[in-house]
C-alpha cells in the first residue's frame, strides 16, 4: 500500500448535483413525451437485477460529508459480513457466487401496513439518495463510503407504525446453503439488530441498496442494508429479509454474544472504551502505511442530527 | 533437569562421533538454507508492501502486525516442536536449529511489537502506556515480548556457561512464553475463536507430551529405586 491507488471514481468524476438536477430534468421530460410505456419514474428507486450496473435519478443529500471517499476497493474488499466468513477479506471472495434476487422483506409486528413485499416493491414507493457518510467500525477503523439508498424514516411512515411500536428489529437472511459463514457458527443466526422508533425515523439513517452509483455489491449487504452513520459499523445489518415494529427492545446479535462488550445502542463514542482496546483514535482505511490514527468524533461527528435522542441517558451505561 | 543433561550430553556424543561432513553440511547448507527459510515470511511483508508479490489489502497495518504476529507464535511452536519431534524420530540433529527457531519466535514478536508501537500507536506515549497498563491482552503480550528478550539475550554460547544451572530455569521460561502468546491471540479475537483454539491445541500437545515423558520418567526411576532397595 505504499504505492498509492486512486480511488475506484475519482471525486472530480461524481457529478456535481446542478448536473444531477438538469439530469433529472431531462428524465422528466422523458418520461412526459413517452408516458409510461418508457422506463418508471424517476422519483421511484429501482435497482437493477444485474451486478455492478448503474443506478439512474439519485439525488444528492444535504447530509454528505465532504470527505474524500475510500476507493471501491476498500469498501468492497474489508468487510465484516459473517454470514460470509469472520475474515475481512472472506466477504469479498466467498459473496462472488451470491445472487441475492429474488428476495423479499417481510414486514409485521405494530403497523398498519404488513406483509411480505418482493425487494422491487419494497424499495419503489421511494427515492434512490446519494449518501456520502464516515463509517466507523467497533474495531477502531474508518472509511468514508458514497451509499445509495432510500431514507429509513420514509420507509418507517410508509407502513404506519401503530402507538404500541417503540423499536424496530431488522433480520438478516439465514440460508445455511447460500452464505458459509453460517455453516461454520460463530454467532447465533440471524443476525439480528434493532433501533429504537426515534432514532429509525431520525432523517440519517438509511436502507442502502447501492453504492458509488451501482447496485449494492453482495459482500456489503445486497440487495438492501442499513446504514446508521453514528453508530457503530455492526448495527448497520446486512442482506435485511425482516423488518418487525415491537413494543419491547429487540435482542441484537452482537450484544447477544458478548453483552459486556457490545451494547443496544452502540452510539459511536470517543469517551466509552470497548473493553478491550479504546475508541478515542481510530485509523482511516486508505491513509497509508505511515498515517497516523485520528481522534474519533463524539456520535461519529453526527451529534448535531442525533445528541437530542439520547437527552438524559448515561451513554457511559448505554454504549 | 539432570535428565535435560543427560539428552544433551547424548546429543554431544552422538554429533561428535559422526563424520565432520555432516556437520560441515549442517553448517555450511543447511543452516543458511533454514535461516532464509525463517526470514522470508519477514521478505513477503516487504514485497507485499510494494506489490511484489502480493498486496497487504485496506488495512496494511493491521495486516502486517497480524502477520508478524501469527509468525510469531507459529515460531514458538516450531522451537517447542523440535525436542518432542527429536525424541519420536531420534533424529538429533533437530537440535542444532532449536536456538535459531527460538531466535526467529523473538524476531517477529519484535517486529509484531514495532508493528504496533510506530505503524499502528505512531509512537503516542501516552497510548501506548495506556494500552500497555489498561488493556490485558497489550499487557500479557508486552511481559512474553520482556520474557523473550531475556531468553534471547541469554541465547549465546557463552552466557550459558556463565550461567551454569540457572540458564536452564530461566530457560523453562519458554512454556510461560508460549501459553501468554496464546492467551494474547485468543483475548483480541473479536467472536471467531478457531484460530486461537487450534495454538491452543498445538501447545496442549507439545507441553502434554512434556508432562507425559516427566511423568513416565519418575515413575520408571521409583520403580527401580524400589528394586534397588528390595535387592
Amino acid at each position: 500500500m505504499l504505492i498509492k491507488k486512486p480511488a475506484a471514481i475519482r471525486p472530480s468524476e461524481i457529478t456535481s448535483e446542478k448536473n444531477y438536477l438538469n439530469r433529472r430534468n431531462f428524465i422528466r421530460a422523458g418520461a412526459l413525451l413517452g408516458g409510461s410505456i418508457l422506463a418508471p419514474s424517476a422519483m421511484s428507486a429501482v435497482v437493477p437485477d444485474k451486478r455492478g450496473a448503474k443506478l439512474a435519478g439519485i439525488r444528492k443529500s444535504r447530509f454528505s460529508t465532504d470527505e474524500t471517499p475510500n476507493s471501491f476497493e476498500d469498501i468492497t474488499t474489508y468487510n465484516n459480513y459473517y454470514e460470509f466468513g469472520t475474515g475481512k477479506s472472506d466477504p469479498y471472495k466467498n459473496a462472488q457466487d451470491f445472487d441475492p434476487l429474488p428476495w423479499t422483506v417481510k414486514v409485521e409486528g405494530h403497523a398498519e401496513k404488513t406483509g411480505t413485499f418482493d425487494f422491487a416493491d419494497f424499495i419503489k414507493p421511494f427515492d434512490l439518495e446519494e449518501r456520502i457518510y464516515r463509517m466507523r467500525c467497533v474495531e477502531a477503523w474508518s472509511m468514508v463510503i458514497p451509499w445509495v439508498g432510500i431514507s429509513l424514516a420514509e420507509v418507517i411512515k410508509h407502513f404506519r407504525p401503530t402507538s404500541k411500536a417503540k423499536y424496530v428489529a431488522f433480520e438478516t437472511l439465514n440460508d445455511r446453503k447460500r452464505m458459509p459463514g453460517i455453516r461454520r457458527g460463530s454467532l447465533d443466526w440471524p443476525y439480528r439488530e434493532g433501533l429504537t422508533i426515534a432514532e429509525a425515523t431520525n432523517p440519517l439513517p438509511i436502507l442502502a441498496v447501492g453504492l458509488y452509483g451501482q447496485v449494492l455489491p453482495n459482500q456489503n449487504g445486497a440487495p438492501i442494508r442499513l446504514v446508521v452513520p453514528w453508530k457503530y459499523g455492526f448495527k448497520g445489518i446486512k442482506g435485511i429479509v425482516r423488518m418487525r415494529f415491537t413494543e419491547v427492545r429487540p435482542e441484537t446479535s452482537w450484544n447477544m454474544a458478548q453483552a459486556r462488550e457490545y451494547g443496544f445502542y452502540a452510539n459511536v463514542n470517543p469517551n466509552v472504551d470497548h473493553p478491550r482496546w479504546s475508541q478515542a483514535r481510530e485509523r482511516r482505511i486508505g491513509a497509508g502505511l505511515f498515517a497516523s490514527k485520528q481522534p474519533t468524533l463524539m456520535f461519529n461527528g453526527y451529534g448535531d442530527e442525533v445528541a437530542h435522542l439520547y437527552k438524559g441517558l448515561d451513554l457511559r451505561r448505554n454504549y | 533437569m539432570k535428565s535435560l543433561i543427560c539428552i544433551k550430553a547424548s546429543i554431544c556424543a552422538a554429533t561428535t562421533s559422526k563424520n565432520l561432513d555432516t556437520l560441515t553440511q549442517v553448517r555450511r547448507i543447511w543452516k543458511p538454507t533454514i535461516f532464509l527459510l525463517c526470514l522470508l515470511p519477514a521478505l513477503l511483508v516487504v514485497t507485499d508492501a510494494f506489490e511484489l508479490t502480493g498486496r497487504l489489502g485496506a488495512n496494511p497495518v493491521e495486516e502486517i502486525q497480524d502477520r508478524f504476529g501469527i509468525w510469531a507464535l507459529r515460531f514458538i511452536m516450531i522451537t517447542l516442536a523440535v525436542t518432542p519431534l527429536r525424541r519420536v524420530t531420534g533424529w538429533n540433529w533437530l537440535a542444532r536449529f532449536r536456538r535459531m527457531f527460538g531466535l526467529f519466535t523473538f524476531f517477529y514478536v519484535l517486529m509484531h511489537f514495532l508493528t504496533w508501537l510506530i505503524l499502528d500507536q505512531g509512537a503516542l506515549l501516552s497510548a501506548i502506556l495506556e494500552d500497555i497498563v489498561e488493556r490485558p491482552f497489550i499487557t500479557i503480550g508486552f511481559i512474553a515480548l520482556l520474557l523473550l528478550a531475556a531468553l534471547a539475550a541469554t541465547s549465546t554460547n557463552g552466557m550459558r556457561r556463565r550461567l551454569g544451572r540457572r540458564w536452564q530455569t530461566l530457560h523453562n521460561a519458554v512454556y510461560v512464553i508460549a501459553i501468554l502468546g496464546v492467551w494474547h491471540y485468543w483475548w483480541q479475537v473479536k467472536q471467531d475463536i478457531r484460530e486461537p483454539l487450534t495454538y491452543a491445541a498445538i501447545l496442549a500437545v507439545l507441553l502434554g507430551a512434556r508432562v507425559s515423558w516427566s511423568l513416565a520418567k519418575k515413575r520408571k526411576r521409583r520403580h527401580a529405586s524400589q528394586q534397588v532397595l528390595r535387592q
